[in-house]
Order: structure tokens, then sequence, then C-alpha cells
């Protein structure tokens, strides 16, 4: 688009803003017990307020609830959202229409407030009134540039009272040329399974590769001097105390003590466990290792703290030691 | 899921909530689209979450919800009310992902008898899928 063209395209979309969607949306089915099964059965939701008539009875709520989170589900639209538009659009959707029609095609949900007034209970009746809230600028998102629509739904009951209201903020997005090349990766690749990530593999070059292949068979190994036997670690080809070249080594008891330690909370990597605890570990031998302290609460581990460590698959791809409490 | 309800009193800022693990399939999509009545075919039809730049069909913002709710309210036990969510989505959840839902105590408000609960949902392939805040009230006493 030319940036004239660019400009009366936005003062089209603009004019949408405050606009009421079309008249307010009675739900097609009062709240009812069956729906309130299949979102719970979803969800995996046991709470037997809202499945467990004798239990919500008796309980504060004094009878079945349904859960808040389907507050927008009793006035969807249901299956036509999924046929081609044929007749009559709502404003929402000439709306929608307009922007993909102007190449922004792809569409989002990226946030939701939801505020809710009361417990809605089988019976109650809902009714939709959404509102075009705010387009924002045009903005150049990860998935490509486009425009943040922000809807207001209030929520009515069968007397007209309030009983929830909603912002709904959808992406609209011309998806980006770099998104388009990974459509075509994606579509070719459509069945391959998922990739999960792994961690980082470890650096192995001539002085170290030894030690990672023997962490692969399940063995912590520490390098001993010859000449001296000074043990060390990590691997490096001379040694510290008499130079010499010489070196053999010897397999760790695995038993030791937390020498110091850093938890990292921020940010979490796929692939990582969460929370991380790196420990800086005091071998019983006496060289000491950076490797991850597990099977512990953060706020249990501390400097002296006895562990024992296993070495052990942490992913399809990689044998790491792990140190215990002992 | 335990029968009794989190008292307001018993509760304190930076209690952390036990995590919870979902298994991302096809499945739980396409089921959480229909039980929400969401139609919009990302959801449910692969050809047409790939259109959209997505490899597979992917979770929607009420399922998300859902989920968020359940998390905390598996957690309160069954006669909290849940007084707003406040959500943001990330990466999107696809097959085959593991969510891990967190979540801890973030703040009391003594006058209206309510906590706000933050929730993070990470998925173990792309990160962060939703980012949020659960405000609940709870019985004053057990």
């Amino acid at each position: 688009m030319t940036p004239e063209e660019t400009t009366a395209f936005e003062a089209k979309i603009r004019a949408y803003v405050g606009r009421e969607m079309g008249p307010p949306k009675r739900g097609f089915d009062d709240v009812n017990a069956a729906m309130i099964r299949h979102w719970t059965e979803v969800t995996g939701d046991a709470n037997p307020v809202y499945t467990d008539a004798q239990f919500a009875a008796a309980s504060g709520k004094k009878g079945l609830i349904a859960p808040p989170t389907m507050l927008a589900i009793w006035a969807m639209e249901g299956y036509p959202m999924a046929l081609p538009q044929t007749g009559k659009v709502d404003v929402q959707r000439e709306l929608h229409n307009l922007l993909e029609a102007h190449g922004y095609t792809g569409v989002l949900g990226t946030n939701t407030i939801t505020e809710f007034y009361r417990d809605l209970r089988p019976g109650d009746q809902v009714t939709a009134h959404t509102v075009i809230d705010n387009i924002s600028e045009r903005k150049k998102t990860a998935r490509g540039h486009g425009y943040f629509i922000e809807t207001v739904t209030k929520f009515t009951d069968q007397k007209g009272e309030p009983i929830g209201r909603q912002v709904f903020r959808t992406l609209r997005f011309a998806p980006s040329a770099e998104l388009a090349a990974a459509k075509g990766e994606a579509a070719k690749g459509a069945d391959a399974p998922l990739e999960v990530p792994t961690r980082i593999p470890s650096p192995r070059g001539h002085d170290n590769a030894w030690w990672w292949e023997a962490i692969d068979q399940g063995r912590l190994l520490i390098q001993r001097c010859k000449g001296c036997g000074t043990l060390r670690h990590p691997p490096r080809p001379m040694c510290g105390s008499c130079q010499s070249l010489e070196w053999d080594s010897v397999e760790s008891s695995l038993e030791g003590e937390v020498f110091s330690y850093t938890e990292l909370s921020y940010p979490k990597f796929p692939g990582y466990p969460d929370p991380l605890l790196c420990g800086l570990i005091q071998l019983r031998e006496g060289t000491r290792l950076v490797a991850n302290i597990v099977g512990c609460e953060p706020q249990r581990v501390h400097v002296g703290m006895k562990v024992k460590g296993k070495v052990e698959r942490v992913d399809d791809k990689t044998m790491l030691p792990n140190f215990y409490p002992a | 899921m335990k029968r009794t309800t989190r008292s307001f009193t018993s509760v304190a800022v930076g209690e952390k909530l036990p995590a919870l693990k979902i298994d991302v399939t096809a499945g739980l999509i396409v089921g959480g689209a229909l039980a929400s009545r969401d139609f919009t075919p990302v959801h449910h039809e692969k050809a047409a979450a790939q259109a959209a730049g997505l490899p597979d069909i992917f979770m929607n913002i009420l399922t998300s919800n859902g989920l968020m709710a359940r998390f905390v309210t598996d957690w309160t036990g069954p006669e909290a009310t849940i007084r707003r969510i406040d959500v943001k989505l990330g990466a999107p959840n696809l097959p085959g992902m593991v969510m891990t839902i967190t979540g801890e105590v973030a703040a009391r408000d003594e006058a209206a008898g309510t906590v706000d609960i933050s929730v993070s949902g990470d998925n173990n392939v792309w990160g962060n899928h939703m980012a949020g805040m659960v405000r609940v009230a709870l019985p004053r006493e057990a």
C-alpha cells in the first residue's frame, strides 16, 4: 500500500472503534450441566461445586455453579464460525473481512482480562454486549506487521443485571516473509514430530572429549597426573604441580559436599529444569566440579550440604552428573 | 482434588502452588475448542493453522484460561471464588508439547479478602505460553 492508501485504510478501520458488534447476543443455551461437564472434562477440573450436586448444596456455594471461565462460552456463536460467511455479517466480522482483504490474514487471541461479578448457576441466561473498543497503531510483531483489536464485552443475566466483563485483544497480522518461508517448511514436514529442545551439547575437544565420553557411559572420572599423582579437574594436558604431560584417571565415588551454589530463576530455558540449581561440588577425592543439584527444594540447599551424585540421562541427547542430597 | 478450602488467613505472600503438568495433545486442543464452542478453524484444522504460519493446530485462549483457573482452584479448594483473570499469551501450545503451570501468591487484599496468584504456563518447546494473574476470594476462616 502507498502511504495515502494506508492512511485511507486506517481511517476506514478506525471508523469501527466505539461501534457495537451487533445487537446483544443472547446465549443459545442457558447455563446447563451438560456444557459444564464437557468443559470440566477437558480442563481436567475436578472441582465438585461444578458437577457434584450433593457436595455443592452442602457447600458455601449452596448449589451447583458454572466454572467462571465459561462466562464467554455461553454466548458463543458456535459452529457457523467455521463456515464461509454468507449473507449479512456483523460489524466485527465486517472489520475482520476488511483487514483480511488488505493482507492481514493472520489472527491470534493475545490476551484477555475477565472480571466475574457473581457465580453463574444452571438456568441462568447470559447475554453478551460487545463493543469494538480500540484499534492499535500498526505494530511490528514476531508474527508480522499488524493491528491489535480490542473488544469489550459486558455480560448480563436474565434480569439485565451485570454478571461480568471481558476485554479481548486479538492481533490481526500480515504473516511476515520469514514466517511464510517457515510455513513452507512446516507444510513440508507437517507430520514430523516436534523436536523437543535438549541441553546445549557439551563442547568436546582434544583435551576433554574422553571425560565426556566416560559421562556418556555413566562414569565420572577425575584426571590424575602419572608423575606426581595429583588429581585435576577440569581436564587439561599438563599437571599444574609437576608439569608432567603424562596422565591417567580414577573413577569418582560421587560423594561430596556443596562448596558453593546459585539458583537461576529467570529466564526459563526450554530444555532445562526450573528451578535450575547450579552447584560447585567439592568431591571427596579433592577436586571440584560444576553440576546441577536436583531432588531438593532450593531453600534447603546450603554450603557444606552433603551430596551424592548420579550420572544420568537428563534428556534424549544428554548424560550429566546430577547431585542429590546425601 | 481436595474438598476443603484454604482460608484467607492461612495464605501468605510468596507461597508457591504445586506445579501442574499438562500434556498438550490434539485431543486436548480440539476438545477445548469444542467445549468452549470456539470453532475458529486454526484450533481444529491443521491446514488453517498452517495458513496462519504455524506447523499445527494450537490451543485457544479459552482453554488456556480454563487451565489457569483450574490450576488455582485445585490449590484453593472448592469454595473459593474467582473474581478476575488477566492472561497474556506468548508462544502457542501445539500437539506434542508439555506445559508446566507454576504460580505463587503475589498479593493479599486484607479488606477484600482476596489474594492475587501470579501464574505462568511454560511449554517445553517454545517456552512461555501464558502469564497472568488470578484474583480469588477465600473464606476468612477455615
